[in-house]
């Protein structure tokens, strides 16, 4: 394992959303930070820095995480995956984003980015979650706006259109 | 006209979405700062109370990498004091000035070149404090023992006003019964996910400042904050983001940080961009004030209320900053609520206390006012052995009524209260609650249903916050009433229309909505039009009343909106009619095109007649000016200033909210779990459903997160104690029961639009309604918010005593 002294600025590379990148960090830099402040991806929102609200969820190699809880050297030569990421070049929106927007299942937006990459983990695993399932996934998000139902009637449809309309049976 | 809506619409996607779905986004701290942006971090006091003995910043000033430590010495030598709506020797500076009050105050501000950086340095500086007694509870700092807040002010009861509106005392002295209970409102936020933001520039070159913050509103707050930088209003140029991480009212108190940040930066000579954090959020941004109040009503044995005395102690912690105390008065018009009381005394209390300073929140000063009226309406059924509905409908407003002036002067403008009742009740929808009850209470469980109903008020009034003065005060002060909306639409030389308009973005649709009223007038889709709600203060149109708060909107800005859309659409018309060679009077606006009602083939697309103005101003038609930007000006005359006897419209439009609820608490965990909730509203017109219940749902979370889990405490030393959110219950979908939403239309007459608020209703009604619940469950007259299974747990010894 690499060791870094506390003082010392460190060169973190990272693939970001398909890219290689990388930034000169201090060892005690927040994920969060650096992907906002260095590598101008503010798409990734910072809501409580202490792990509860969500807002700020990323996939690390495939899996979600919460890059205010993760350090920018912890991301080094990992596979960086953000909002960012989820729309096509040309800025059509994937099944998941637009399944938000055709249920009303965000308002100021904030906390949206975190709760698009906890299900795109979800649903890369389990693509046909049950809404128990759902729930719990996003149980981990706080949305101050919504009240939630809405957000759970868009992961159920995202979740059915990659299903081709499979059943999708409540707990 | 009135319609029953089923709340099913076709579905809209919203213009907002494509952006913040793709992280593409524009929020405060996403926006490129200046270069040579220095970082601030406030250092904040552990105290509740504390004189600030001294403040030694000399290790932090050594530490590499900081620029400043500014502290309340260099604060009071270049700012005043913030102008507050109420005179009381209360003085507050963006920074704590020889003394703390509450836990979490600003103390000092170390300026960086990073936060981290700014955070290290914030450890090195010393502050020697001697600590005070603290006055924390509402009613114990009334009494002249108390330690005082602030010992200039003599008191910390520092506002008191007593009303008399109709004879209250020949009620009560006919009454068959006198009810009366006393309901405790607490302390809360509904903590916006994110945070505040602030990037402040100076030029001492032209003494102006200019600052980036995510503000909400109401723009009466911008002299506040010109005042006390001690420049003119056009000296200190702010500019609001165009996108906003949730508001709720809490961002109208990030206020005193753009001072605070804007003295930075003229300290230092560099752009100084301060970013809050949660736990500074927590702590010390802003809470709903907390309130108790004692309630008294004179009710025949029929349960009818003949008279009504209330006696409303409010919190606001340890200063009041201004609108404040905006909670206390924003109800006053429609302090009885949807009922016909002809006679009522009404005393305001404002009280200062060693907490977080208090000020706008959604719902500002519903919930608490309900809370205390639909509890003694619930009360008053118990005690009278009647049907809490049958109370509800005896006192209820007539629809025949309307327009109805209440009795402390609001002008409700249209509803039918009864009707909308019967609907929410129908198709089985009461029975089935009452049957779930039934069978909950005889397998032994604890189950309850409540009701409320209440009047949502919309678009404030800028003068009832004057009704907190004498007549003869405000006589000398010079009037204040009214609220002028605006909205502005502009043509583009290829005919490209743009839209922007006095509200700040925070979540609530604004650019679809104001994209849908505009296109609709001029023929066009809402995807023809841009509407771009940033604001300026320095390029945009405002007043005082702008922002985004008090459910302006539908009431306001979409009218003004409606109006500039109108103005071009006519103008277009003449152009139109000189172009088609047709009269004015036959041209119409539809589906992109212009042209003559009578013969539609001739016509000409929008864009070519909409782009005259720019390319052939000498061919409009004569007398006209150019068509390429029309500002609607919205100011509705029903804003009249409080009469000589305190009788105030305080708002616009009032909506009609009534809900209806069954709750079972689980007799081992003390849980309480919403079984049912069934919501109606009446908000008029709605102009666009899916927004509609999207804004419903959003307070129905708030209003239950109130009833059941959230508050801001503190310990009897006035320490802070949900300081993180794992402290703070914010609920998460699991604690969020389905609510079934219905709507009843009552367009109101007084707007082109017949739109009323909605977002703001269930804040109002539902932590009364669960509560009400609750009392019905456990067969207990008390019932304390929010009410956690510790507190059930003591409802429940109270009532087997």
């Amino acid at each position: 394992m690499r060791r870094v002294n506390r003082s010392e600025r460190v060169r973190v590379a990272l693939t970001l959303n398909g890219r290689r990148l990388a930034a000169e960090a201090e060892p005690r830099m927040l994920l969060s930070d650096f992907l906002r402040q260095s590598l101008g991806a503010t798409g990734t929102h910072v809501g409580c820095e202490h792990g509860i609200c969500g807002a700020c969820t990323v996939l690390i190699d495939g899996v979600a995480q919460r890059a205010c809880l993760t350090l920018a050297v912890q991301a080094e030569g990992r596979d960086v995956r953000t909002v960012e990421s989820l729309a096509a070049a040309d800025g059509a929106l994937n099944p998941l984003q637009a399944a938000f927007r055709n249920n009303h299942a965000l308002q100021c937006g904030f906390c949206t980015p975190g709760i698009l990459m906890s299900f795109t983990d979800l649903l890369a695993r389990n693509p046909h979650p049950s809404e128990g399932e759902i729930r719990e996934v996003l149980s981990g998000h706080l949305c101050r706006c919504t009240g939630y139902a809405n957000i759970v009637a868009a992961i159920k449809e995202a979740a059915n259109g990659t299903a081709g309309a499979a059943p999708n049976p409540s707990p | 006209m009135q319609t029953k809506n089923s709340g099913t619409a076709k579905k809209v996607l919203r213009k907002e979405d494509a952006s913040l779905l793709s992280g593409r986004g524009r929020y405060a701290d996403d926006l490129p700062a200046p270069v040579g942006t220095l970082h601030a971090h406030a250092v904040r006091s552990p105290h509740a109370h504390a004189e600030i003995v001294r403040v030694d910043a000399q290790k932090a000033l050594a530490h590499d990498g900081v620029w400043a430590v500014i502290t309340g010495d260099d604060v009071r030598k270049l700012s005043d004091p913030f102008l507050t709506a109420v005179k009381v020797a209360a003085p507050q500076w963006a920074l704590a000035v020889e003394r703390v009050r509450y836990v979490g105050e600003p103390v000092a501000l170390v300026v960086a070149e990073s936060r981290y950086v700014a955070e290290d340095a914030a450890e090195l500086i010393d502050i020697e404090y001697a600590p005070l007694a603290a006055a924390l509870d509402p009613q114990a700092a009334c009494d002249s023992a108390a330690p005082l807040v602030h010992p200039e002010a003599k008191t910390n009861e520092v506002s008191v006003r007593a009303f008399r509106y109709g004879d209250t005392e020949a009620a009560f002295a006919k009454a068959d019964r006198v009810i009366a209970m006393t309901t405790e409102f607490p302390r809360l936020s509904f903590t916006p996910i994110e945070c505040y933001v602030v990037v402040a520039q100076h030029n001492p070159a032209e003494g102006s400042y200019d600052v980036l913050a995510n503000f909400q509103g109401p723009f009466s707050i911008h002299p506040v904050m010109a005042r006390s930088l001690r420049v003119a209003g056009p000296k200190l140029r702010l500019r609001i983001p165009p996108d906003s991480g949730g508001s709720f009212g809490i961002k109208l108190s990030v206020f005193p940080y753009v001072v605070l940040i804007a003295l930075a930066a003229r300290m230092t000579g560099r752009p100084v961009k301060w970013v809050e954090d949660r736990i500074e959020h927590l702590v010390a941004a802003s809470s709903g004030p907390n309130r108790v109040t004692r309630a008294e009503a004179a009710v025949t044995k029929d349960g009818r209320i003949l008279g009504l005395r209330l006696d409303q102690l409010e919190d606001y912690g340890a200063f009041l900053r201004a609108p404040m105390p905006g909670p206390l008065y924003r109800m006053q018009g429609s302090v009885t609520g949807a009922y016909d009381i002809a006679n009522v005394d009404v005393k305001n209390r404002v009280v200062l206390t060693n907490k977080m300073p208090s000020s706008l929140i959604r719902g500002f000063g519903g919930p608490q006012l309900y809370l205390a009226l639909e509890r003694l309406v619930q009360h008053i059924a118990v005690e009278l052995h009647l049907d809490p509905l049958d109370v509800i409908k005896r006192n209820l407003i007539p629809g025949q009524k309307f327009p109805y002036r209440t009795a402390a002067g609001a002008l409700y403008d249209s509803g039918d209260y009864w009707r909308a009742i019967e609907i929410a009740l129908g198709e089985g929808r009461l029975d089935e609650l009452k049957r779930r009850r039934e069978q909950a209470r005889a397998n032994g469980r604890i189950y309850g249903i409540g009701f409320a109903a209440i009047v949502e008020p919309a678009m404030s009034n800028m003068g009832y916050l004057s009704t907190v003065m004498s007549a003869q005060a405000r006589d000398r002060a010079g009037p204040k009433n009214g609220a002028v909306s605006m909205a502005r639409v502009n043509i583009d030389p290829l005919g490209a229309v743009t839209v922007t308009a006095d509200v700040t973005v925070q979540g609530q649709s604004h650019e679809t909505v104001l994209a849908q009223i505009v296109a609709k007038e001029l023929g066009l889709a809402p995807d023809d039009i841009e509407v771009i709600l940033e604001l300026d203060t320095a390029k945009d149109q405002w007043s005082i009343a702008a922002g985004t708060y008090s459910s302006r909107f539908a009431s306001g800005t979409a009218v003004a909106a409606h109006m500039a859309a109108a103005q071009m659409r006519d103008k277009l018309k003449s152009i139109g009619a000189k172009q088609l060679n047709v009269l004015p009077e036959d041209v119409e606006l539809a589906g992109g095109k212009i042209r003559s009602r009578s013969n539609p083939d001739n016509a000409l697309p929008f864009g070519r007649i909409a782009a005259t103005s720019h390319w052939s101003p000498v061919m409009l038609p004569e007398t006209m000016a150019p068509a390429l930007s029309e500002t609607g000006v919205w100011t509705p005359p029903e804003l009249a200033p409080p009469t000589h006897d305190d009788r105030i419209n305080t708002s616009f439009t009032y909506g009609f909210v009534f809900d209806m609820c069954g709750v079972e608490i689980d007799p081992a965990t003390y849980q309480v779990r919403v079984d049912r909730y069934v919501s109606m509203h009446d908000a008029g017109r709605i102009l666009n459903a899916t927004i509609a219940d999207g804004q419903i749902r959003g307070a129905f979370a708030q209003g239950v997160a109130a009833a059941l889990y959230e508050e801001f405490s503190y310990n009897e030393e006035g320490a802070f104690l949900s300081g993180t959110f794992a402290d703070y219950l914010v609920p998460t979908v699991s604690e969020i029961p389905e609510v079934e939403i219905l709507h009843y239309e009552s367009p109101s007459p007084l707007t082109p639009l017949g739109a009323k608020g909605l977002a703001e209703g269930n804040c109002m009604s539902t932590p009364a309604c669960i509560a009400n619940a609750i009392a019905d469950a456990l067969g207990v007259e008390n019932v304390t918010l929010p009410a956690t299974p510790r507190r059930i747990h003591a409802m429940l010894e109270s009532g087997r005593k």
